[in-house]
């Protein structure tokens, strides 16, 4: 293992993080709900009264955030360079995981382990892995 | 007032995820990666996110209701079962080919051109999926438990 010492942005990072966490607080003691990204919008999918508005704002906020970003400071880039066919496989996978799977990055990963949660623990270290692995396959194996 | 909160709590999701560089699949793939050239860096932004959202459910604990509503959904402690571990998996899957999960992927939608787009459509018709298949299932149980139920009584 190689420290990337290059593009480590400790820092930022945990001050990204921080940020994350604040919004997680603020969602969950203002409308006492957990700020579980793949469940906020897969509630949309499924929709009953009054269970729909406060989904759609709090997405909304995701979406303006970068424009918010871009009034002050230039945007870091989004480097993304992979085929249709891939992109489409991956969106799938995302989606049907994270809704079986009850969780994503946000839900399990930081509402969850937050609580220590045994689920959300054994998800993340699942998704984990499997990001792991995928991502060794993918570069190393298949050297793409 | 709860869709201020809402929003402002989107926004504030989003900057963070900005700021922490998530928004970039090229770095979430760089933190998967621990094979190659290492980034280290989402363990720091788990790191302050979980600690910040550790108190934040410790104090709800001595909530009766949030501040806007009349209820804190927190889950409860749950099953581990299958489909936990084979949806974690196959969410990992997904997220170490393209490097996006739902949070980053719908905060660079506005920014991050038409691969951001395709991938949070596929992502939304795989939740779709995921629902279709769920009725689908609920209603073959609906099913079930309704013919034992009518066939309960009148064996008596």
């Amino acid at each position: 293992m190689t420290i990337d010492w290059l593009h480590f942005t400790p820092w930022a990072s945990l001050a990204g993080g921080i940020l994350i966490g604040l919004a997680t607080a603020l969602l969950l003691l203002a409308n006492g709900r957990v700020a579980g990204i793949s469940g906020i919008l897969g509630g949309l999918l499924r929709p009953s009264r009054g269970d729909i508005a406060w989904r759609v704002t709090f997405i909304l906020g995701l979406f303006v955030a970068p424009l918010v970003w871009l009034t002050m400071r230039a945007m870091p880039p989004a480097q993304i360079d992979h085929s249709p066919a891939l992109l489409t496989i991956g969106g799938l996978l995302v989606g049907i995981g994270t809704r079986f799977g009850n969780g994503c990055t946000s839900g399990h990963g930081v509402c969850g382990i937050a609580r220590l949660s045994p689920r959300s623990l054994l998800a993340t270290a699942c998704f984990l892995a499997a990001g792991f692995v995928t991502v060794f396959i993918v570069r190393h194996v298949l050297g793409r | 007032m709860n869709l201020v909160t809402a929003f402002l709590a989107g926004l504030l999701f989003g900057g963070g995820l900005i700021l922490s560089g998530m928004s970039n699949p090229a770095k979430v793939l760089a933190f998967l990666d621990v094979a190659g050239t290492w980034d280290p860096s989402l363990l720091f932004v788990m790191l302050g996110a979980i600690l910040v959202a550790a108190v934040a459910f410790r104090f709800a604990r001595t909530r009766v209701r949030p501040l806007f509503g009349s209820q804190i959904h927190v889950p409860g402690a749950g099953r581990i079962d299958t489909p936990l571990v084979l949806g974690s998996v196959t969410f990992g899957i997904g997220w170490g080919l393209v490097g996006y999960c739902p949070g980053p992927a719908l905060t660079a939608l506005a920014v991050g051109g038409r691969s951001t787009l395709l991938f949070v459509a596929a992502m939304v018709a795989g939740m779709a999926i995921f629902e279709v298949a769920e009725r689908i299932r609920a209603g073959n149980e609906a099913n079930r438990g309704g013919t034992r139920a009518a066939a309960g009584p009148s064996g008596e």
